[in-house]
């Protein structure tokens, strides 16, 4: 792909993906979002946080999503879940998440 | 509305990014050596961190130009990859919407998963914040998120991946994420939701253009939605 071909779809994606971050917001302005969709959308951060947690944490040696119980990102993802429930604590969360993986990778 | 509380609002935007950081360098590494891997020149491979300032529409799109994928493809792809920004801003709309046009199109450009979920967590925790704080607060987290997205594709491009993958560092990144969603299960239309959206984006997992993530978000809201108006119902009318 040349040059000018790369910077026509660099730009191109970089204008089209600040319409999508912009849209509502701009629209928000002028118009009110319809009553039902304001209230669906609180349940926007626990679906879309959850969507990307579960099959990152389901990841495999692989690359692909393995459910077993001796994969440790599903090991340490478990064991950060139960810390970040008792904790709330962001960092706390972390260094159980990592400290569980490093471990078990040092292990198996 | 004094300068002061805007300040520490600002700091506190900026403090609870900061644990979501690391996971986000060897990501941009990994654009930055796939841009260089691709053939991009220094100017385009970091340049597009710049102007797209999107993880994974920019490894997509580096990947198809590298395959010489049609460029409409190539455009495509990055935007579909894209289109769960549309559900944030919406969702975000009724916080930041009144922000003069300046402020909404600067905010709008930084807009991140990261620099999302911990602004509508904030905003939805404390409904008295005034307009000047939401934006102090989303441009203290937002700025460093970009700062180091910058660095690190630039080091990627120019050093290449020096992180080994066995430090496993990508995954702060879930963890980051999960420590945010558990606090904001608050009740069973958000378990429900955050439950559908884990299933879905697990069962959509190998769609292309990150669908399963957009389709997974989708189901998790109107799932929440769905559970929320059928217990609320006899509450209403007893």
């Amino acid at each position: 792909m040349d040059k000018q071909t790369i910077w026509f779809a660099i730009i191109l994606i970089g204008l089209g993906t600040f319409a999508l971050r912009a849209s509502f917001i701009e629209i928000g302005g002028r118009f009110a979002l319809p009553a039902p969709v304001t209230r669906a959308l609180r349940f926007l951060p626990a679906a879309v946080l959850s969507a990307i947690v579960v099959p990152a944490v389901l990841r495999g040696e692989a690359g692909t999503l393995y459910f077993g119980i001796d994969n440790p990102r599903l090991i340490a993802g478990i064991a950060a879940a139960l810390v970040a429930w008792k904790t709330k604590s962001v960092l706390a969360t972390l260094a159980a998440g990592m400290g569980t993986l490093w471990a078990m990778q040092a292990l198996l | 509305m004094s300068g002061e509380n805007l300040r520490q609002d600002w700091i506190d935007g900026m403090r609870v990014m900061l644990p979501l950081l690391p996971g986000t360098v060897p990501f941009g590494m990994i654009a930055g050596v796939v841009a260089s891997n691709a053939g991009l020149d220094a100017l385009a491979g970091i340049g597009q961190s710049v102007v797209i300032f999107a993880g994974v529409a920019q490894l997509a799109s580096t990947q198809l130009m590298a395959d010489a994928a049609p460029v409409l493809v190539v455009i495509l792809t990055g935007l579909v990859i894209n289109l769960r920004m549309a559900m944030y801003s919406a969702s975000l709309a009724g916080h930041l919407s009144a922000l003069p046009r300046g402020k909404r199109w600067l905010l709008s450009y930084l807009m991140t998963d990261q620099s999302y979920a911990l602004s509508i967590l904030r905003y939805t925790a404390r409904p008295e914040m005034s307009l000047a704080s939401k934006y102090a607060f989303y441009m203290g987290g937002a700025i460093p998120m970009w700062v180091v997205w910058l660095a690190a594709t630039a080091a990627g491009y120019f050093l290449g991946n020096r992180i080994p993958a066995s430090w496993s560092l990508d995954f702060f990144v879930p963890l980051g994420f999960l420590a945010l969603v558990i606090p904001a299960i608050r009740d069973r239309a958000n378990a429900i939701a955050a439950l559908t959206g884990g299933t879905v984006a697990v069962l959509g997992w190998e769609l292309p253009f990150n669908l399963g993530l957009f389709l997974a978000a989708l189901a998790g809201v109107a799932a929440g939605y769905a559970v929320e108006a059928l217990g609320s119902k006899p509450e209403e009318n007893a």
